[in-house]
Formats: structure tokens, C-alpha cells, sequence
């Protein structure tokens, strides 16, 4: 069964991922944003870190829990209220009767949607979402596979696929949007570091 | 980058308390969460005015606290919007029995921030959304117009009808008309700083200008070869004309804003650029403002915003007011 260490070790894989790719972050925010994302998304990370020792052996929905109200009042911005969302979305709909895989699923699906609704947004619209949504609809086919490896290994596939699309698109949601044409032919920078957190916890299964 | 600075991450809470310190008269702060109030509260009963957003653009908007305008005002990261509970600690603090008004200016995080805050206040509530950017095309598909330098304009004169003891549902829709009589347009010649980042948002050539800037270095509507004075005023106001559409004779408010990093005999010299176009066109500026009220860093440039006026506009904008960018008739 999934425990708050399993999560707490999949924040770490995260944090580095992230850190490792900080600086294409921060280009392509700067393209088409205002610069602020990478530096909401670590200060995100390095505050939910710090809860390791005190939600380490509590239930996962309880985790799920601290940590977006964690990020709700430390990242600010959009993806603080959006990361924020997904997480008290997830942690709303975890069954202790579930297997994890269900679970996984099930949370994330909840979570996507919730996003979906605070953000007015679905697909399309070059957001993180146009990583998130594509995810979400693979865990939900998946949930019956048992081979967890198998599974990492579709997601991270089908998310770095969905983060390249972004480039193509128009910006019709977030402050890209105020660009309007000139926002295509760059990658999103939310859809980026989806993308990169969710790639580093499919590694953790695949490697 | 050079900047004044002690500790990077501390840069926000060392500004938050100098400010704080400097005018003990008109504001306190609160840190963790952070918010900026009234030092007295009304000892009438009146809608609580709240506003905020991300740093970077002061005054706006704790230099709008105080006697005649907001209640209180809710400082994000640099850029960033702030957290919810920011916005919730603030109503808290500063409800007043007539509810809370939230100004904010039209931005994803800025509207998704407040909204959770809302959410998790007890009071009576209502929200304003600034969208006076007309350099952004409106559409119900996108997020549409940006907020920008008419937000102050906005926060005056719903301050100024807040404390009449006008209720919650008088105040929202007074601020909606104001919104609507309103348009902004801008241009930059630089990029900004964001401190965290120690470089320029965006790279421009020393004859380029960025025509329709928004207040965060983000590009606006084109990049183009700089232009005289009056070249780019005349484009900038019939833009926004085109879009408020004043009637011959009109009276309006006329403010020239800069963004942080033009000086203000530039900033005046652009005043009598729109000052001379408008009389042109037979439109009557009958209240002015120039200054660097919404700023946006260190970047150099500036905006227009005009407000058409009516009988009740110009009252509150008239009005007493007592904070620590705005002061006047007190």
C-alpha cells in the first residue's frame, strides 16, 4: 500500500527534476510569462519537503491534505492555487477499501477535474492542464494493471507528448494569453514542469 | 542587476516593514500572513475594501490603504498573486458590519487567489474584477483584458462612496461603472528585473519600444521602432477612444502612469501630448493625475488611462482621501 513516505520520496524526485531543469523553466516563462513560475514552483517544493518528518506515517488523504493546504498558502500565483486544488481535490477522494492503483486514478481524475473547474480551462487552452487532462484520461485505463512499471511507463510517455503539443497552441487562458498569436511555437512553462514532476515519479517505477 | 538588497528571500518583509514604519499614521502591517490595514479602523460601520496582488507594482496597492479608499491590501511574491489566506486573515481583520469588496485586477492567479479566499470568509462578500487593459482584446473565450493603471482610479472612488455608508451591492456596481468607463494603454522602452531572477524579463533593442505593455514585463501588442512623444500618445489615446468612445465635450479624467523607471518631467511632457489630442478631438479634461501610481519594477515607460466622467465620478474622485500615495483635501 501507498504511505507518506512513498510520497515524500516521490517530492524529493520531483524537487531534483525540477531543480535540474531550472533554467529552461524559467526561459520559457520569460518567452511567454512574466518569470515568476519557477521560483513559485521551488518555493513550493522546498516548503512541502520541510513536512517529511511530521506527515511521514500519517494516511495518505491526510498528507495529500497538508500538503495543499501547504502550498495553497506559500506559492501564491496561479499554479499555487492550481497545484493547491489538485492536491486537496485528490486528497477528498481516497478509499482506505481501494487497491492503489484505483486509488492513484480515481484521486487524480478528482483532483484534474477540480483544477479544471478553479481554472475555467480544460484542454487546449496551452496550461498545464494539457499535460494533466491527458494523464489523468491514462491512469483511468490503466487502473486495472497491475505491472505498475507498465503503467509509469505509458504515463510518461503520453506526458511528454501532451507538454511538446503545447507549443503549437494558442494561448487563450493565463497571462500567454495576452500575447495572442505571438504565444505560439513555445512551450508552456506550466505543462513543463508537469510534465518534468510527473516524469520523475513515473522513474521511480520504471528505473 | 543592482538593487538594493540584504537577502534576497527577505526582500518583501523588509520592504513590507519600512513601509509600515514610515507611515504609522495611515497603515499597520500583519506578517504571516501577510496584509496591510487601516491603522484606525472606521469607527462607522462601511463595506471593508479589500485589494491586493502580486509586489512589484507599488504603490498600488498598500499605498492605497487608508481614509477614502481600501480597508486593506494584500501583497503577493513579486508578480505572483497572493494566497488565500492572506485574503482571509485581511477580511477578518477589517470587516466592519456592510461586508467586503474585493478589487482585483483580471489576471488567472489573481482571480483564482481571491476566489478561494472568499471562500473561506464568513462575511458577506463581493468582488470586483479590473479589466481597463484595452491593448488585450476582450473575449469571453480567453482571460481577456488585463487590469492595470486604472485600478487606482477604481479603488478612489468606491473608497470615497464606501465611506457615505454605502452598502455592499451600491459599492460592487459603482466599481463595475467605473471599470466600464475605463481604458489604459501602455508602452515600455525597457524590460524589468525581477529580483529573484537578476536579469531583464525580456531582451529589447535600444530603438525598440514594447507598444501595449502590460504592468509585468510581459509583451504587449508589437514590437516596434520607437516613435516621437506625439506619434505614440496619438495611438495610444485613439485606441483607448475607440474603445470608451467619449462624446464630443465629454469631460474626463486624464492620468498619466509610469511604470517605475521614466522620470516624471517625461511623464509630464506625455500629459501634454494626450492633454493637447484630447483638446483636439474636443473632449474636456477637467481632472488630471501623473505619477508612477501602478508601476511595474524598474521598467521605463508609461500609460494612459482615461475615465469618462460623470456627476458621481467626479464626486469621489474629489472626495478626502488619506493614504500613503494619495492624499488630498485632509
Amino acid at each position: 500500500m501507498m504511505k507518506g513516505k512513498n510520497i515524500f520520496d516521490s517530492i524529493e524526485k520531483i524537487q531534483n527534476n525540477i531543480i535540474d531543469n531550472k533554467e529552461e523553466i524559467e526561459r520559457l516563462d520569460q518567452q511567454i510569462g512574466d518569470g515568476d513560475h519557477i521560483f513559485n514552483i521551488l518555493r513550493g517544493l522546498e516548503e512541502i519537503s520541510k513536512l517529511r518528518e511530521s506527515l511521514i506515517g500519517e494516511p495518505i488523504d491526510k498528507v495529500f491534505k497538508q500538503l495543499g493546504m501547504k502550498i495553497m498558502t506559500t506559492v501564491g500565483g496561479s499554479s499555487g492555487a492550481l497545484f493547491a486544488t489538485l492536491l486537496i481535490g485528490m486528497a477528498k477522494n481516497y478509499n482506505s477499501q481501494s487497491t492503489d492503483q484505483e486509488n492513484i486514478a480515481k484521486m487524480f481524475y478528482e483532483g484534474v477535474e477540480a483544477m479544471k473547474k478553479r481554472g475555467k480551462s480544460g484542454s487546449g487552452e496551452k496550461t498545464m492542464l494539457d499535460v494533466l487532462i491527458p494523464v489523468s484520461e491514462i491512469l483511468c485505463e490503466c487502473k486495472n494493471e497491475k505491472n505498475s512499471k507498465i503503467v509509469a511507463d505509458k504515463v510518461k510517455k503520453v506526458a511528454e507528448k501532451s507538454m511538446l503539443s503545447t507549443k503549437d497552441m494558442l494561448a487563450t487562458k493565463g497571462r500567454a494569453s495576452f500575447l495572442g498569436e505571438r504565444s505560439k511555437g513555445h512551450i508552456d512553462p506550466g505543462a513543463r514542469s508537469s510534465q518534468l514532476a510527473i516524469d520523475a515519479v513515473c522513474n521511480q517505477f520504471i528505473n | 542587476m543592482k538593487k538594493f538588497v540584504n537577502n534576497i528571500d527577505n526582500i518583501l518583509t523588509e520592504s513590507l516593514s519600512g513601509f509600515g514604519k514610515a507611515h504609522t499614521d495611515i497603515i499597520k502591517i500583519n506578517h504571516a500572513p501577510d496584509f496591510i490595514a487601516r491603522a484606525n479602523k472606521s469607527s462607522k460601520p462601511k463595506v471593508s475594501l479589500i485589494s491586493g496582488g502580486g509586489s512589484g507594482h507599488e504603490p498600488l496597492h498598500g499605498g492605497f490603504v487608508g481614509y477614502g479608499m481600501l480597508d486593506a491590501a494584500c501583497p503577493g511574491q513579486v508578480f505572483s498573486a497572493p494566497t488565500p489566506d492572506q485574503m482571509e486573515a485581511a477580511a477578518n481583520e477589517v470587516h466592519n458590519e456592510k461586508g467586503i469588496l474585493f478589487i482585483v485586477k483580471n489576471y488567472s492567479g489573481d482571480i483564482m487567489n481571491f476566489e478561494m479566499g472568499a471562500d473561506m470568509i464568513e462575511h458577506d462578500h463581493a468582488t470586483i474584477i479590473v479589466n481597463d487593459d484595452v491593448a488585450v482584446e476582450d473575449s469571453t473565450f480567453t482571460t481577456g483584458r488585463r487590469g492595470v493603471a486604472g485600478t487606482m482610479i477604481v479603488e478612489k472612488t468606491v473608497g470615497s462612496l464606501a465611506e457615505t455608508g454605502a452598502n455592499l451591492e451600491e459599492c460592487k456596481n459603482f466599481g463595475d461603472h467605473v471599470n466600464k468607463m475605463t481604458g489604459s494603454m501602455g508602452v515600455a522602452f525597457t524590460s524589468c528585473t525581477v529580483p529573484a531572477a537578476g536579469k531583464p524579463t525580456f531582451d529589447i533593442a535600444p530603438n525598440e519600444m514594447e507598444f501595449g505593455v502590460g504592468i509585468h514585463g510581459e509583451p504587449g501588442r508589437r514590437r516596434e521602432k520607437i516613435k516621437s512623444a506625439n506619434e505614440l500618445s496619438k495611438e495610444i489615446i485613439e485606441t483607448i477612444l475607440d474603445d470608451i468612445k467619449p462624446n464630443k465635450g465629454e469631460k474626463v479624467l486624464m492620468h498619466v502612469n509610469g511604470f517605475g523607471g521614466t522620470p516624471l518631467m517625461e511623464l509630464y511632457l506625455l500629459f501634454e501630448c494626450g492633454q493637447k489630442l484630447l483638446n483636439e478631438k474636443n473632449i474636456n479634461v477637467s481632472r488630471s493625475i501623473v505619477g508612477n501610481y501602478t508601476t511595474s519594477l524598474d521598467m521605463a515607460g508609461g500609460s494612459f488611462t482615461i475615465t469618462k466622467l460623470d456627476e458621481n465620478i467626479v464626486e469621489h474622485w474629489d472626495s478626502a482621501v488619506y493614504t500613503a500615495a494619495l492624499r488630498w483635501k485632509m
